[in-house]
Formats: C-alpha cells, structure tokens, sequence
C-alpha cells in the first residue's frame, strides 16, 4: 500500500493487498516477494498491456495480466448499426491487419444470408489477406527484434510494411483502414498501378526476408535470448486456446486456411511451417517462413486472377454500381433501400473463423430478422495469447518476459476490442 | 496410427447420454446441440474425451442476450463452440440460462476457457459456478452495469451547457478539493 500526501491529508490511493489474496502467493503477502507493475505504458508490452508481476529477484513467481485498457465497445456499437456499417468498425480491432477482421465479418454476414462471392472477388480478398498477414508479421518482427536489442530490424521492416500500405492505399484509398471487404466480394476493381506495385515488391521482398534472416536466425545473441524461453506443450497450448503461428510453434498442425479452407484457399499450393520445442525461437522461425509461404499464394494468386465481377450482383444485399443509377428505376430503389435500411438477414446464428496473422479469428454473428444483428463477437487470438502469458512466465526474468509478449504477437486493439 | 473414424456428434451423445440432448438445431450446416445448463461439464468432456469425436479445441464461448424476445426457453443463450482438431469440423453446444441462474464452469477441462467465461461474467453478468477468478476482466472492476446485455443503452455523454455543468461535475471521476 502506498501514501501519497494531498496537500495536508494523507491518502490510499492503491489497492489493497487483500484483493489479491488467491491470486498470488503467501509470500507476496509478508513481503517476501516484490508486486511489480508492469505497464499500461510500457513500451514492450505493444500497446496497453498491464501485467502485475510476482517477482522473486529477478525471477517471475507469478504473472497476472490485466487487460481492457483499450475497450471501445465495438461488438456493441455493431449491434447499432446495418450490417454493412458495420465492416467498418471492424477495421478499427487488430489494427496491424484491418482486412482480417474485415473478412471474417463479412464471411459470416455472407453465411447468415446466404450470399456468394464471385471467384474474382475471392482471388482478390486472398491477395489482400495474404499482404496484410506480411504487413502484420514485418510489424511483429520488428518490434520482437526492438524489444530484445536490435534496432536496424525494426527500421528495415517498416520500410517493407510502408510498400504494403501504399499498395493499400491503392486498393481501397486508405492506407491501414480501408474496409474494402465489402459483404459480396471487395468495393472495389483492382485499380491499374496495383498489379505492377505488386509485381515489383514481389520481386524484391524475397531479398529483404534473406536479410532479416541474415540478421537474426544464426545470430547468438538471438539464440541465447530466444531459445528455451517461454516454452508452452502442444497439450497445454490446445487447452489453452491458442492458435495461430503460436500455437503451430508448438508443432500442433492446424491452419485454418488447410483444415476447413475459405475463399478459394484449397487452390494454392502452400506448406505450413511448423515448430517443434514450442519455444520464443520456433514461434520466431514459424513466421518468418510463413512470410515466404504468403509470397507463393499471392504469386498463384496473381497468375491465377479470373476476369469478371469482384462483387456478387445480388441486388438484394449489395448496391447497384453508379452508373446504373442513372437509366435504371429499380437501380435507385436498390441503392436507397440498402443505403437507408440495409438488408434483413433471418434470425439464427453463424459462428466463422478464419487464419489471421495472429491466430485464430471468429464471428459469431446473430441476427434479428431484421436490418441489425442481435450480437456480434468476434473471438480473437490476441485474447486468448494473453492469457496464455500467465502460464509462460512463470520461472522466467523479466527480460525473457518481454521475448514471450513479443513472440505470441499481441495486438491489444485486437484483445480489448 | 490408426486414427478412429469419425462418428456422428449428436446420435453418439443421444445414445450414450441421453437425458443431456435437449434439442438440435441446424442451420446453414452448423449443427447445434441445445442442453441444460447443468449437464454443459459433462457433455463437453464427453465430446472431447470420446474417440472418434475429440472436439479438443475450445474456440469461442459466445453469449447472446435475448431481450426483448420471449420466444426462447431463457433470456440468455450462451455457446460453446468447438472444433475437432483430427477431424476438421465444428460443433456448437448451446445452452439457455434466465437472469441470475449459473452455468457450472469448463475451466477444468479447458483452461483457456478463464477468461472468456470472465468476459461473459463481465459483458453479460451471466455467473459460472466455481469459476476460479470471477473478476471483471475488460470493464473497470467498478464498473455498474453489464454492457452487452440488450438493455444496457449505448450511452452518449451529455453535452454541457452552463445550467448543468455543475450537476455534470458532480460525477466526473476527478479529485476534487
């Protein structure tokens, strides 16, 4: 407990020591151990993360992290809007990789209602969800590197994510928070300096992971900060819930996009890297490799790119194009019913998921029978890794703490929602 | 390795458990198996724990408010969704519980399982009984309310004027001499 002194009377302003009573250990309860607050504000917990730890020494005895310092109410601020509306709240979740949180949403609106999407439209949606996990890990790597000592990492990757979000821009006119998934396909065609900015960074990306790598992946200070920390059982990381490159790194092998694929996914030819110790290390190698394999699905992708529509022409649920407006009555009707009061979708429930960079990302999405859904969750991997943290750390420094955020690849917008 | 083949979820659990199926429901080929909520550890073990189902992995425990709608059995409906790693396919456990009544907690079987049923504790006020940290886990421990319940509005702060700034000040959170 502590004092502080308020002009001439003193107060408690911290919690007592009682409320943590089950929570941490006997000792922490004489003094034996030290109660440390890790954050809200520090800058390697990647966000908001507040994690109060135990601490014998140097040693963690017990993690307690503490999260929703970033709750903005999302999910029910959904439940407000048209289900079209909605896409771009979605956006605003895991910020490092708005067009997964895009898709699952949609996917699940396009279940609810039954709606299909054009094979243009999903060849698309692949290229972006493929780009935006690159964007996500070059962010990761970059602060995992920054947290454990190496700077030029972090510089380097942010110069290759600044080509991911130019090409952003391109698609949907916003760098990070486009909602260009639209339910029924994308907004919008492919625009004409796209396919060539792609080109061009496909050719030079391949380069820029062999630096990374070069960097880091034989590097022994690395090595000594990374191997055997934060070691998490495929048993224990399933129980867990995690998903994702962390829960991979433990060598379960489960990607989404494999077992139950979505959007065209069982079309390209990929692997799925895996881990074996399930350490801070693998998780690192499970996703620089993943890297590689998103190249290859975009290059199948690129080649593979049908003609036709990009979204599906159900006029019920998706708006007539502008310039139909102009010579068609039923054009008009279409566009001011959806712009006004949305489409109806039946009052049952869908549950989506979908591989995220992070993990595992799902929907469950109840409708009304009317233009706005009763509830919307979304189940996000950030959530689950976090709570994971708990059991990693203990045994670990805090040093080694900092590994373990950095390599189960949190978002707290993603968490918190 | 001889990997079980698979058998069918719902008449495996009405023919083993039979006073656990309340009701199946499919819709859009998501099969879910309604219960009660008291039977909701030992159906989940036993979905988990059989050969040939093995749903391991705990995806999501999503709640749904039901308010104003008096159609269903409860007010709320809370679900469990689950996947089976072995077999790549997905089942949705359901279960409908009125105001104040508790749902027997699965952090036994799962432990990932603490804190979404935390943030149902905390979203929907929905209790689980010998959950082993019922703390609020996104809302601010002193929090009034639970947000996701259909009632709860979504709330706009009142735009001040200078007839009632004091009374807005009345309640603002800061230190005051």
């Amino acid at each position: 407990m502590t004092d502080m002194i308020v002009g001439e009377e003193t107060r408690k302003i911290e919690a007592s020591l009682e409320e943590l009573r089950g929570l941490v250990t006997e000792r922490a309860m004489t003094g034996e151990t030290m109660l440390l607050n890790m954050g809200p504000h520090h800058p390697s917990t990647h966000g908001v993360l507040r994690l109060l730890l135990e601490l014998d020494g140097e040693e963690i005895v017990t993690c307690l992290p503490d999260v929703g310092f970033l709750h903005t109410g999302i999910e029910k601020n959904i439940e407000d809007k048209t289900y079209e509306k909605g896409v771009t709240l979605t956006d605003r979740m895991d910020y490092l990789s708005p067009m997964s949180n895009n898709m699952v949403f949609c996917m699940a609106i396009e279940k609810l209602v039954d709606l299909d999407v054009p094979e243009r439209g999903q060849v698309i949606r692949v290229i972006c969800l493929e780009l935006s996990r690159i964007a996500s890990h070059l962010v990761w790597l970059g602060t995992q590197a920054i947290d454990l000592g190496a700077m030029s990492v972090f510089l380097y990757c942010f110069r290759e994510r600044e080509k991911i979000l130019d090409m952003f821009e391109m698609l949907s006119g916003q760098r990070m928070m486009g909602s260009y998934f639209r339910p029924g396909g994308v907004w919008r065609d492919l625009r004409p300096e796209f396919l060539p900015a792609l080109e061009a960074f496909l050719e030079d990306f391949p380069r820029r992971v062999d630096d990374y790598e070069a960097l880091l992946t034989k590097n022994p200070i690395w090595l000594d900060r990374t191997q055997g920390i934060g070691i998490i059982e495929p048993d224990m990381a399933l129980a867990l819930g995690l998903s994702g490159a962390s829960l991979r790194g433990s060598g379960v092998n489960w990607d989404i996009r494999k077992a139950t694929p979505y959007s065209g996914y069982e079309k390209y030819q990929f692997n799925v890297p895996l881990g074996e110790h399930g350490d801070v290390y693998d998780r690192f190698l499970c996703r620089i490799y993943e890297m590689r394999e998103c190249m290859k699905i975009i290059r199948q992708a690129v080649d593979n790119l049908p003609d036709g529509a990009f979204r599906s022409d159900d006029r019920k649920f998706v708006p007539p194009p502008r310039r139909e407006l102009g010579q068609s009555m039923e054009a008009v009707i279409h566009h001011f019913k959806l712009w006004t009061e949305g489409f109806s979708a039946p009052d049952e429930e869908v549950y989506v998921a979908i591989e995220s960079p992070r993990g595992e990302i799902g929907c469950y999405l109840h409708g009304t029978g009317g233009n706005k859904p009763r509830r919307v969750r979304f189940k996000t991997p950030s959530f689950m890794h976090i709570q994971a943290l708990e059991h990693m750390a203990p045994g670990h420094f805090i040093a080694d703490l900092v590994a373990m955020i950095g390599s189960v690849d949190i978002v707290l917008g993603d968490c918190d929602r | 390795m001889q990997i079980p083949t698979p058998l069918d979820a719902v008449e495996h659990l009405k023919a083993q458990m039979p006073d656990a199926v309340d009701d199946v429901h499919i819709f859009r080929d998501e099969t879910t198996i309604i219960i009660l909520p008291e039977n909701v550890p030992a159906v989940l073990r036993f979905l988990r724990d059989t050969p040939g189902l093995v749903y391991n992995y705990l995806s999501d425990i999503s709640a749904v408010d039901y308010y104003p709608d008096y159609s269903r059995p409860a007010r709320f409906g809370v679900s469990y969704h689950l996947y089976a790693l072995l077999y790549s396919r997905r089942l949705r456990v359901k279960t409908f519980v009125d105001e104040d009544e508790s749902i027997p907690t699965v952090t036994s079987i799962w432990p990932g399982a603490n804190w979404l049923e935390r943030e149902i504790i905390d979203m929907m006020g929905i209790p689980f009984a010998d959950h082993p940290d019922p703390r609020r886990v996104l809302m601010p421990k002193d929090w009034d309310g639970h947000p996701h319940r259909r009632d709860y509005p979504l709330g706009y702060e009142t735009v001040q004027f200078s007839f009632n700034i004091e009374e807005i000040m009345k309640h603002k959170p800061f230190a005051k001499e």
